[in-house]
């Protein structure tokens, strides 16, 4: 059975709080806090993009998983902010772990869910004995059209996985996935900022597909929400993983551990699985978890995970999630923001 | 910057790869094929640790041309451990907080870009450690 | 090897921002007024230092051009290189083809044309004497990798912006009576310090400028100098010459700078003096902070001390161990490739009681510490009344 050999997770130390966006844009923040139970969100500086989050990821999953990094055969990166249209993010991540030049990869965009589709390619070539050991990595550094309500949210972070069929810290049980033709939130070519179709995105969207794809998991698994320890979903804001996990009969110490949006923002392919870690750095050998992201376009992939012994060992050979969510932070007020981001129209460089 | 010349420096930049004189354990980085120390000319592939601390440092305040809208950033050399010395940025630290001697760790980050449509420069920065 | 002198100095008439003049036509006014201060009527050979003239004006070959442009055709001549010590480079080189007994009468000259480029592309030129690779990758300036050796010798000998700028003060006292400096003009400390940061601790007023400027010097042998010229012979008694890392992170220790201790060492040797010998030194002072480290490493002060000595004004003009009497790269300007040759041409004069205002009474001998990037080479020369 292939499973999580190592996990990784890193997130910029810069932040933005909500009242600072809205009072740019002449929102009411107080009613944003509240209806997205966000207060702040991380911050990518100019020199950190999807390719340097997945490395450190990488690196901290490869310090848990303790492997020789040249025998790991695959590198899957999943993002909607990729640093280039046509050349990969995995092979700039791949080298720099040193596991180049045997090597599979190709990068992967289904919006917020590519992370997870990365983590079920690597489990599946492991499964299918093809790599000894495979990483999944979800990370974003994902723009969010000013003045949008998205702007609240999006974020930057990464997580990744070493998938293999040994030193497994956790085993992956199940897997699954929803999935329709959906069009809630996209982008078109060479458009800077994404599109969305309000309140479309719940309910049809959302709701829809992390409901159908978390009961289709558990009923081929055969398991209820007292089976399991925790679960996570998606989260593009504090609210919406709240409400599935109450709606499946989740109790909230089985989500609280692992819903960062509040303090995190949402990092878009880097978020279900960021609360991942979040649960591995605490989970016992024994804990199941439910794992069940989400995409728009759109779909939901579902994992079922069991510790094993030996994710003791390893949970303190790399930072912790939460230490990284609220440990030293620096607070950016718009304007800098938004030089980070990119968002100032610069003149074009001379002769 | 050009291709070929980035490609080539991808082992120093991305892993830190220096080399050690089979001779005299004497440690370079980036590698080379003469050892000053001794003469020597064998060498094996190690890789620098990622810890450190800080040797010296200033804050540029006029930036060269790839770097002119990201002033002021604070550059220093850092000593690793076991004593080989690098160039980097200090980054994810106040600037009137960088102090001689502190201990720092190397990230990967993205250098610089060459302009809207070249290639993207990668390398490692210093942060607190 | 004979002993070579120095028989004719001289420079285009103002550095600065030329933007009137060209490369070629600046270095032929530097060349020419030296050829007329020697009195000679031709040349053997000729060296250029210049830094870098394919970044700054798009031409390589100017040892070719500039000796068609000297109506000097079919001259042998090439340009010699050594970042900012290319000028000193292209002494020490018309120096051993004299001494050889190559050539006869050898002009070395130097020039740079610097502002043909826009700021980043200057900055990017200069920038190719540090380590494109392993500095500059990372965003390295000048300043920056000069205010590093500042850090460090502050922090272990307690030098203080104020010492510093005291330097940039007493240059430009000095530049002030020089008429061809571009920055004919005095400073206050307070001034320096309150001028805008450039890398911490560097302000503006601690860096050198950007310049167009030339200079050139005739050498030949001192056993014909008398019969090739009536100005009074000036003997090149000791050339010294060494290298270190290009990398500030690879050098044994960034508060001292070895490539000017070890050719100071040779200059030393040759010409079988001491530094106490030495009655007046022209030394590269890109940043204030170089002099500083320069006149410790030369042995003027005791290692450590150089901060202390120029605030007590030792190396004021009327100090026991004046320096940069000419204004230094401060006041005087910094074009690359001329600077050393303007610092042979300085003592030249002062050793001949040509140096107006700015003499230093009864000079008999100087010394001229020229050095590229940041310590990488250095060049030391020992002139001497002959």
């Amino acid at each position: 059975m292939p499973g999580i050999v190592g996990w990784g997770c890193h997130m910029p130390r810069y932040r933005i709080k909500v009242e600072e966006i809205a009072k740019v844009w002449g929102a009411d923040a107080q009613a944003y806090k509240k209806g997205l139970n966000v207060q702040e969100k991380s911050v990518p500086a100019p020199d950190t993009d999807t390719i340097t989050l997945s490395v450190t990821a990488a690196r901290r999953a490869v310090a848990r998983a303790g492997v020789d990094p040249a025998q790991i055969g695959a590198c899957y990166v999943g993002s909607e902010s990729h640093p280039y249209a046509v050349k990969p993010s995995g092979t700039t991540v791949a080298e720099a772990l040193g596991a180049t030049p045997e090597c599979r990869c190709a990068d992967l965009e289904f919006a917020c869910k590519a992370g997870t589709e990365a983590m079920t390619v690597a489990l599946g070539l492991v499964d299918a004995g093809y790599v000894k050991y495979a990483l999944g990595i979800g990370a974003d550094t994902s723009q969010g059209a000013p003045g949008d309500a998205l702007e609240y949210t999006a974020s930057a972070g990464a997580a990744a996985f070493v998938m293999g069929a040994d030193k497994l810290v956790a085993e992956c049980e199940h897997t699954y996935s929803y999935m329709t033709d959906t069009a809630d939130f996209w982008r078109r070519e060479h458009q800077y900022y994404p599109q969305h179709a309000g309140r479309f995105t719940g309910e049809p969207a959302y709701f829809k597909h992390v409901l159908g794809c978390a009961r289709g998991i558990m009923a081929k698994a055969g398991l209820k929400a007292g089976d399991f320890a925790y679960c996570v979903f998606h989260q593009p804001n504090g609210k919406f993983p709240a409400a599935v996990a109450k709606d499946l009969g989740f109790k909230p110490e089985q989500w609280e551990q692992g819903l960062l949006s509040p303090l995190l923002g949402n990092t878009y392919s880097g978020s279900s699985p960021m609360g991942l870690t979040a649960l591995l750095d605490v989970a016992k050998p024994g804990d199941r978890i439910l794992h069940v992201s989400y995409g728009s376009g759109a779909g939901s992939d579902g994992f079922v995970f069991r510790c094993t012994d030996r994710i003791r060992e390893v949970q303190d050979l790399a930072p912790k999630t939460r230490e990284l969510l609220e440990g030293e932070r620096f607070y950016l007020e718009y304007g800098e923001y938004a030089k980070f981001r990119g968002k100032i129209i610069m003149n074009v460089k001379g002769a | 910057m050009p291709s070929a010349g980035y490609t080539r420096e991808i082992p120093q930049r991305y892993r830190l790869e220096a080399a050690k004189c089979a001779s005299c354990g004497r440690i370079y980085y980036p590698p080379r094929l003469v050892c000053a120390a001794c003469g020597g000319r064998e060498f094996d592939t190690v890789k620098l640790p990622d810890t450190g601390k800080v040797v010296t440092y200033t804050v540029i305040r006029v930036g060269p041309g790839d770097f002119a809208e990201e002033v002021p950033y604070a550059l220093g050399i850092v000593e690793m451990e076991g004593g080989v010395r690098l160039m980097a940025q200090l980054v994810d630290v106040p600037l009137d907080g960088i102090k001689t001697g502190m201990p720092v760790r190397l990230e990967f980050r993205k250098i610089y870009e060459e302009g809207k449509a070249g290639i993207i420069c990668y390398g490692h920065k210093a942060v607190p450690a | 090897m004979r002993d070579v002198a120095v028989i004719g100095v001289g420079a285009n008439p103002k550095w600065g921002e030329l933007w009137g003049r060209s490369l070629r036509d600046i270095f032929v006014e530097a060349a020419l007024a030296a050829i007329d201060d020697a009195g000679v009527d031709h040349v053997d050979g000729m060296y250029v230092g210049c830094m870098s003239s394919g970044l700054f004006t798009g031409q390589e070959h100017i040892g070719s051009l500039l000796a068609d442009y000297l109506g000097q055709r079919h001259l042998p001549a090439t340009r010699v290189e050594s970042a900012c010590a290319s000028g000193s480079a292209a002494v020490k080189a018309a120096f051993l083809e004299v001494a050889s007994g190559h050539g006869d009468i050898v002009l070395a000259g130097g020039v740079e044309k610097m502002t043909d480029v826009s700021g980043a592309a200057a900055t990017y030129a200069l920038g190719t004497a540090a380590d494109a690779e392993y500095e500059c990758y990372h965003g390295a300036t000048f300043p920056g990798l000069y205010a590093m050796i500042a850090r460090a010798h502050m922090d272990r000998y307690g030098t203080t912006p104020e010492m510093l700028a005291q330097v940039a003060v007493k240059n430009h006292d000095n530049g002030a009576l020089n008429p061809m400096a571009q920055y004919p003009f005095k400073l206050t400390v307070d001034q320096v310090l309150k001028s805008v940061m450039v890398a911490d601790p560097l302000h503006i007023l601690d860096c050198s400028p950007i310049t167009d400027g030339a200079a050139a010097a005739i050498l030949c042998p001192l056993e014909t100098a008398k019969k090739l010229s009536k100005k009074l012979p000036i003997k090149v008694a000791g050339v010294g010459h060494a290298t270190d890392t290009i990398q500030l992170a690879q050098r044994e220790d960034m508060t001292w700078l070895e490539s000017t201790a070890k050719a100071a060492e040779r200059a030393f040797k040759m010409a079988g003096v001491k530094i106490k010998d030495v009655d007046l030194c022209e030394v590269h002072d890109c940043f204030t902070i170089a002099e500083l480290v320069v006149i410790e490493s030369l042995g003027l002060v005791k290692r450590g001390e150089g901060g202390k000595a120029t605030l007590a004004g030792r190396t004021a003009r009327d100090g026991d161990i004046p320096v940069n009497t000419s204004g230094g790269l401060k006041a005087k300007g910094h074009p690359v490739g001329a600077t050393g040759v303007a610092q042979v041409m300085e003592v030249v004069k002062q050793l001949r009681g040509e140096a107006g205002s700015r003499q230093i009474k009864g000079a008999k001998r100087g010394l001229t510490q020229n050095m590229g990037g940041s310590g990488g080479s250095a060049v030391v020369h020992i002139l001497e009344v002959a």
